[in-house]
C-alpha cells in the first residue's frame, strides 16, 4: 500500500496516477480512497464557476498565489468539455496558470467532464478527496464554462463563487432561477469595463430580493483578475464567510448534506447496475412489448420491481 | 464511451518563440482524434513541462519548437524526465528542426520528429501505437 502512505505525504506524482486511475473507474481507485477517506474533510473546498470567458481561471491564478502567500498549500482541479462526438477534449485553463507550475506547494489537475453535464466530472468529487488527504489546505474547482443551470459545483464546494462579467444582459438575468442560486459570493470580474457598477447594484436588488430571510446576503466583490484588483479583498471575504459558516453550523449541515447524496448517489448506481445485469434479457422482452403498445412504460418498470423484490 | 481509458497528451511550447500556430493545429487534431490536450501555452521552460506532465499524469508530451534552439531545450526536458523517474512518457516533437539535427534528438530520447508537412493523421497514428 506504498500508494496510499505517498498520497497522504503529498507526493505528486502518486497523486497524478490516483487521478487517472480515478478517471479510468478502476476498482483499485475505488479500494485507495476507502482507506485515505479518513483523512479527509480538513480542506477548504472553493468552486469556482461562471460563463466561458468570464476570467475564471486568471481569478484561481491570483487566488492561489494569495493564498500561498498566506503559505497554504493548494490543490487546483479545472474543468474543460469534453468533446460529445469524439471524446476529446482541449483543456486550455492552465495557461493562465503558469506561473503557478513550479511552486512547490501547488498541485493542478486539468479534466475533461468526459460526458457529465452539470459544469464539472464525476471524477471531481473523489480527485477533490484525494487533494483533500494528500495535505491541501485549499482546493480550488474550476467548472468549465457555465450557461444557466449547471449547479453541480454547488454540491462539492463549500463556498461557491459566482464570477460574472458587465454586458452579458439585463437585470432579468439577475432574478432567473438556477446558477444564480448557487453562489455565496459573486464576483464581478473585469470591472473597469462598462457597466460594472450596475452590474453590482442589479445583483444586490436581486439578492436582497431573495435573501430577505437570510442573515447573511451573499457579497458582491468587484475584481480584475488580470491585474490583481479587488483579489485580497475577495480572500479576506472567503475567510469571513468561511467563519461564519462554521460558526453557525452550516457548514456541517452542507458537507452532512454532500455526504448524503453522494451515499444515495453510489446506491443508486450499484442498484442500477444490479437490476440492468440481472434483468437485461426481461428488460428487453418488455422494451419489445411496449414498442408494439402491448404493454406500457410504467407497468413495464414495476414488472422488474415486483421480481426484484421477489 | 466515457469509461474508456483516454490518452492525455501535453502540448507545450518550450523556449522563447511566439509562434503557437502549428501547436494549436496539433492539439486541435489529437482532440478529435479523441485524446485530452492539454495546452498551456507559450514560452515554457523545460521545468514547467515536466512538472505539469506529471501533475497531469499524460502518456504523451508535444513539444512544438521554431525557435532554433530544439538541440538544448529538446534534451533538457528528456533528462528532467528521467530525473524525476518519468521517463516512461512519450516524448514527440515538431517545429522547424533541420534534417541533420533529427538523428542526434533520438539519440536523446525523442521518440519522433515531425518536420513541417507531417498529416496530423500520422502523428495521431504514432502516439496510438505507441502508447501502451
Amino acid at each position: 500500500m506504498d500508494t496510499i502512505e505517498a498520497v497522504l505525504n503529498g507526493n505528486k506524482r502518486s497523486i497524478a496516477k490516483l487521478i487517472t486511475l480515478i478517471e479510468e473507474k478502476s476498482h483499485d481507485a475505488k479500494e485507495i480512497l476507502k482507506k485515505i477517506y479518513t483523512h479527509t474533510g480538513k480542506a477548504r473546498i472553493i468552486g469556482i464557476t461562471g460563463a466561458p470567458g468570464s476570467g475564471k481561471s486568471s481569478l484561481v491564478d491570483k487566488l492561489a498565489k494569495i493564498l500561498r502567500s498566506k503559505n497554504k498549500k493548494i490543490g487546483i482541479i479545472a474543468v474543460d468539455p469534453t468533446s460529445p462526438f469524439t471524446g476529446g477534449a482541449i483543456l486550455g485553463d492552465r495557461i493562465r496558470m503558469q506561473d503557478l507550475a513550479l511552486d512547490e506547494g501547488v498541485f493542478i489537475r486539468s479534466m475533461g467532464t468526459r460526458g457529465a453535464l452539470g459544469g464539472l466530472s464525476k471524477a471531481c468529487y473523489d480527485a477533490a478527496k484525494v487533494l483533500d488527504a494528500s495535505g491541501m489546505d485549499y482546493i480550488l474547482i474550476e467548472t468549465v464554462g457555465v450557461g444557466q443551470s449547471e449547479i453541480d459545483i454547488a454540491k462539492l464546494a463549500d463556498i461557491v463563487l459566482l464570477v460574472m462579467v458587465p454586458g452579458m444582459g439585463d437585470d432579468v438575468q439577475a432574478i432567473k432561477a438556477g446558477i444564480m442560486e448557487i453562489g455565496d459570493i459573486f464576483v464581478i470580474n473585469k470591472s473597469d469595463k462598462d457597466g460594472a457598477d450596475r452590474l453590482v447594484t442589479e445583483i444586490e436588488t436581486a439578492l436582497g430580493l431573495c435573501f430577505e430571510k437570510k442573515e447573511l446576503k451573499p457579497p458582491v466583490i468587484k475584481t480584475i483578475a488580470t491585474e490583481g484588483y479587488g483579489i485580497e479583498e475577495l480572500v479576506e471575504t472567503i475567510d469571513v464567510l468561511w467563519e461564519y459558516l462554521t460558526k453557525k453550523d452550516y457548514l456541517k449541515i452542507k458537507r452532512t448534506n454532500r455526504i448524503r447524496q453522494e451515499i444515495i448517489g453510489l446506491l443508486t448506481e450499484s442498484v442500477l447496475n444490479n437490476i440492468m445485469t440481472t434483468y437485461s434479457e426481461k428488460i428487453e422482452f418488455l422494451v419489445e412489448k411496449a414498442v408494439k403498445r402491448q404493454i406500457d412504460p410504467y407497468s413495464a418498470a414495476e414488472i422488474i420491481i415486483k421480481e426484484k423484490s421477489l | 464511451m466515457e469509461d474508456t481509458k483516454k490518452i492525455r497528451v501535453l502540448i507545450a511550447k518550450p523556449g522563447l518563440d511566439g509562434h503557437d500556430r502549428g501547436a494549436k493545429v496539433i492539439a486541435r487534431a489529437l482532440r478529435d482524434s479523441g485524446m485530452e490536450v492539454i495546452y498551456t501555452g507559450l514560452r515554457q521552460t523545460p521545468e514547467q513541462i515536466v512538472e505539469t506532465a506529471i501533475q497531469e499524469d499524460v502518456n504523451v508530451i508535444g513539444l512544438s519548437i521554431l525557435s532554433g534552439a530544439h538541440n538544448f531545450l529538446l534534451p533538457k526536458v528528456i533528462q528532467l524526465l528521467k530525473e524525476k523517474n518519468a521517463e516512461d512518457i512519450l516524448v514527440i516533437s515538431g517545429g522547424v528542426i533541420p534534417e541533420e539535427d533529427i538523428l542526434g534528438l533520438k539519440e536523446a530520447g525523442i521518440a519522433e520528429v515531425f518536420t513541417p508537412g507531417t498529416p496530423t493523421s500520422e502523428i495521431i497514428d504514432f502516439i496510438k501505437t505507441h502508447v501502451k
